[in-house]
């Protein structure tokens, strides 16, 4: 028999659970899936690595770092003084839309749109700190 | 001008294959590459065996397989700096955001160079491959030098070479480590174009960059068939 007091709450967490399938709903940086980050940083590859700096800065030790502070690195003024320093919510903004985020940035990329994308990237780079098998 | 090593190499090759002298482009483009691009005599004697080798299997001409190994056309050069150009004689402003997408790519393109070069002087390719590799090089020789006509004709300083590139040499150990390397740097390319594409002010620009991408995802589907892998795994390039 159909009792609508029972159904309602069925429909919110439906409507709950397509929401967070949808991978351009707004999400927590935290909390991703950090081996599907792995996948998602290869397309960060044709400018950065973990362990070094190339045409992008190394991204070992990112999460905790000050912004433009990685050492051999020629950074943009507008990096060295933005005074960011990287936690997953900082590393969401930015890499939604580096240039709107900090204008005058050098990484010309769109961003990373999907906020499953970004929270699972900001998952794999917080694997990748300094000392770690991945950054020796 | 051609370097006496360069001449010299010719002559031992000759010999070693016991065929007639090569047409002269053959040896304009040897002394090139040995001028131009610091190939270890080792290399370019690889390559010129390989040039040869397809010369006899295939019938091709002398001038046609150096063609295929050191294509030079300048479509990809003319389009790019066109499109400086298109930016300047429209009056505007020139966006100093999209000169500064065109020096990260040229930087990126210029590290490609390098890490093909690193690749070719493995010693781990095969003739074959070798060919490969030194035909994309040469593409990416032509993003880096229309990228930089480009960043000049806007006003803005290109970025140089770095006087040397860290590539983990130590883990290249196989001619399929060497591919899946290049495979890497490729797609990332491809990416990085991707996310270049949309924000470029002159859409003018946009265009050379999607030029661009589509040369660097062709490559990327080569080396993954080299790899025996599916050339084109998926329908989006994300």
């Amino acid at each position: 028999m159909f009792n609508p007091s029972l159904t309602t709450p069925i429909v919110a967490a439906s409507v709950i659970l397509l929401l967070s399938l949808d991978p351009f709903a707004t999400a927590s940086p935290i909390g991703g899936d950090a081996q599907r980050g792995k996948d998602v940083y290869q397309r960060c590859l044709g400018c950065h690595s973990l362990k070094i700096n190339r045409t992008g800065p190394r991204h070992c030790g990112l999460l905790g770092r000050k912004a433009g502070t990685q050492p051999g690195y020629n950074y943009s003024k507008a990096m060295t003084e933005s005074g960011i320093t990287w936690t997953a919510e900082t590393l969401d903004d930015f890499l939604t839309a580096p240039l709107k985020a900090l204008p005058g940035t050098s990484m010309g990329y769109a961003g990373v749109r999907s906020a499953t994308d970004r929270a699972d990237l900001i998952a794999y780079l917080s694997t990748a700190m300094d000392g770690t098998v991945q950054c020796k | 001008m051609c370097a006496p090593q360069s001449l010299q190499l010719l002559t031992e090759l000759k010999a070693e294959t016991r065929r007639e002298p090569f047409h002269d482009s053959a040896i304009f483009h040897t002394c090139r590459l040995a001028e131009n691009t610091h190939f270890s005599e080792a290399s370019l004697k690889k390559m010129e065996k390989s040039m040869f080798t397809e010369f006899m299997t295939n019938g091709m001409t002398r001038r046609r397989a150096i063609k295929t190994v050191g294509a030079t056309t300048l479509s990809a050069a003319a389009v790019a700096v066109l499109g400086g150009r298109d930016a300047l004689a429209a009056g505007a402003t020139v966006s100093a955001q999209d000169v500064s997408i065109l020096n990260t790519a040229l930087g990126a393109e210029l590290e490609a160079i390098a890490a093909y070069q690193t690749g070719a002087e493995s010693g781990l390719l095969s003739n074959a491959t070798l060919g490969i590799a030194l035909q994309f090089q040469g593409h990416h020789k032509e993003h880096a030098d229309a990228l930089m006509k480009t960043v000049v004709k806007m006003g803005g300083k290109p970025v140089s070479a770095k006087a040397s590139y860290e590539f983990p040499v130590d883990q290249l150990k196989s001619e399929a480590d060497v591919l899946r390397f290049a495979a890497t740097l490729e797609k990332g390319a491809v990416s990085a174009y991707l996310g270049a594409v949309p924000i470029f002010q002159d859409r003018e620009l946009a265009k050379v960059a999607a030029s661009i991408l589509g040369d660097e995802a062709m490559h990327w589907a080569v080396l993954r068939h080299a790899l025996g892998e599916n050339p084109v795994p998926v329908a989006f390039v994300s």
